[in-house]
């Protein structure tokens, strides 16, 4: 694994934008960004990374980035890349679709399946802070069980969309998890994607202090609370083949997982959440954790 | 009549200004501001390239990665990541004057 100095010091994001503090979405896009270079073209729909590359006139950002409407990331993603075949560029700039849940799970999803099973050679990374936190935390398909957000006062019915697993049903060569707390992590399945033909997706979970509630200095903390809870492993999928990631490889041993409650009570947005809710995280854990060892068996 | 061509490429030229302080001085978010203790801090005391934490977590890009880290008050958002994830517990946050 990486450490701490292999990194690139070279930083693509300047400071001062207007992300809120202690962003978790900040932080991983300024260690994606390290991780994939200056050879690089983004492109991202509405969302809070919208606003922190800034208003008309000037931007953060040091790499060229084209921002597109809410359902369409997919297919201006699609788009970029044919444009750069036609340059005879396709192989040396890695296109890269940067995108929130709401527009992943819920409004990209038809734009993103296309450019999926058409195997379109790019990236598309979604930051996931489980709601639509740009317009005052509505919830989104990718909200979690029990959630308080405007638009599910009384906590979330529904559990969340399990986004990676229809991603990887498109038959992709890369799909993996990640997570704002594991930095290392998450550089290399960037370095990693960068480098493989096709289409890559990589789902991070993205720690927001104001839409979960918790104080910012926490970010990283409960972000590293959801893996070590058992709820957000980390692993990859690489042409078939399912890895578990370094730090989720000793939550095998559900002894080694700590109790969910520990990651719930520290969220404002989970205050009102009833025990049977509770009971269904863990029936989930458990079973999620079933199907990684039975994966990691039979391959 | 004005040369549209040359507009819209003067446009874009603004439009695509990556600049420091976008959303203007951030440091003014916050009233309290991380102080690293030069006595704990890893690297400042070994006087070897190892830890940054305080530069690896920061979402706004603030701490520099050197010995010792510096960190950017004019821009630091005052989150207090730095404080949490320092292995020594160096860094506390406190009310201080900058330029
Ligand atoms: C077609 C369309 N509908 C609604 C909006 C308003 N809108 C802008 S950002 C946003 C929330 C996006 O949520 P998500 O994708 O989860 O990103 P986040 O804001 O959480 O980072 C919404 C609803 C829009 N810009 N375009
Ligand atoms: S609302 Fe959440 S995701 Fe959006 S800028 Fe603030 S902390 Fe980041
Ligand atoms: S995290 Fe703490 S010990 Fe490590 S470099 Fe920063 S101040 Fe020094
Ligand atoms: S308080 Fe937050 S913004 Fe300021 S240096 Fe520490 S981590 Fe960075
Ligand atoms: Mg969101």
């Amino acid at each position: 694994m990486v450490n701490v100095l292999d990194i690139v010091e070279d930083e693509y994001i300047h400071p001062g934008t207007r992300m809120c503090a202690g962003c978790a979405m900040a932080l991983i896009y300024r260690f994606a960004l390290k991780a994939l270079g200056p050879k690089t073209i983004l492109t991202v729909p509405a969302s809070c990374l919208t606003v922190l590359h800034g208003m008309q006139g000037f931007c953060t950002t040091k790499l060229s980035v084209l921002h597109t409407p809410f359902a369409t990331t997919g297919a201006a993603a699609s788009g970029i890349v044919s444009s750069l075949e036609e340059k005879g560029l396709a192989d040396e700039i890695c296109v890269v679709a940067f995108a929130g849940d709401g527009g992943t799970t819920d409004i990209g999803i038809q734009a993103l399946s296309g450019a999926a099973e058409r195997g379109t050679n790019f990236i598309y990374a979604c930051y996931d802070n489980e709601a639509y936190m740009n317009t005052g935390v509505q919830r989104s398909g990718s909200t979690p069980l029990g959630a308080f957000t405007a638009t599910t006062p009384g906590g979330k019915t529904r559990p969340k969309k399990n986004m990676p697993k229809i991603l990887e049903a498109h038959g992709i060569p890369y799909v993996a998890t990640a997570n704002g707390s594991y930095i290392f992590d998450l550089y290399e399945k960037f370095q990693k994607a960068r480098d493989i033909k096709g289409t890559k997706y990589i789902h991070i979970l993205s720690a927001c202090p104001p839409g979960w509630g918790y104080d910012p200095k926490d970010t990283i903390k409960i972000g590293r609370l959801a893996t070590e809870t058992g709820f957000w492993p980390l692993y990859e999928v690489f042409n078939g083949k399912f890895i578990l990631s370094k730090p989720s490889k000793k939550h095998l041993d559900a002894s080694n997982r700590k109790p969910i409650e520990e990651y719930l009570i520290a969220q404002k947005r989970f205050k009102d959440i009833k025990q049977q809710d509770i009971d269904n995280y863990n029936s989930f854990i458990e079973a999620q954790w079933n199907e990684i060892k039975r994966r990691l068996e039979n391959q | 009549m004005t040369d549209l061509k040359k507009d819209y490429q003067k446009i874009l030229a603004s439009v695509q200004k990556p600049v420091i302080g976008e959303a203007g001085k951030t440091g003014t978010w916050s009233r309290l501001k991380p102080v690293i203790d030069l006595e704990k801090c890893i690297p400042a005391k070994s006087g070897k390239f190892s830890c940054f934490n305080c530069w690896l977590y920061c979402p706004e890009t603030v701490v520099s990665r050197e010995i010792p880290p510096k960190i950017n008050l004019e821009y630091c958002k005052g989150c207090g990541i730095c404080m949490e994830e320092c292995p020594v517990k160096a860094i506390s946050m406190e009310e201080v004057k900058y330029e």
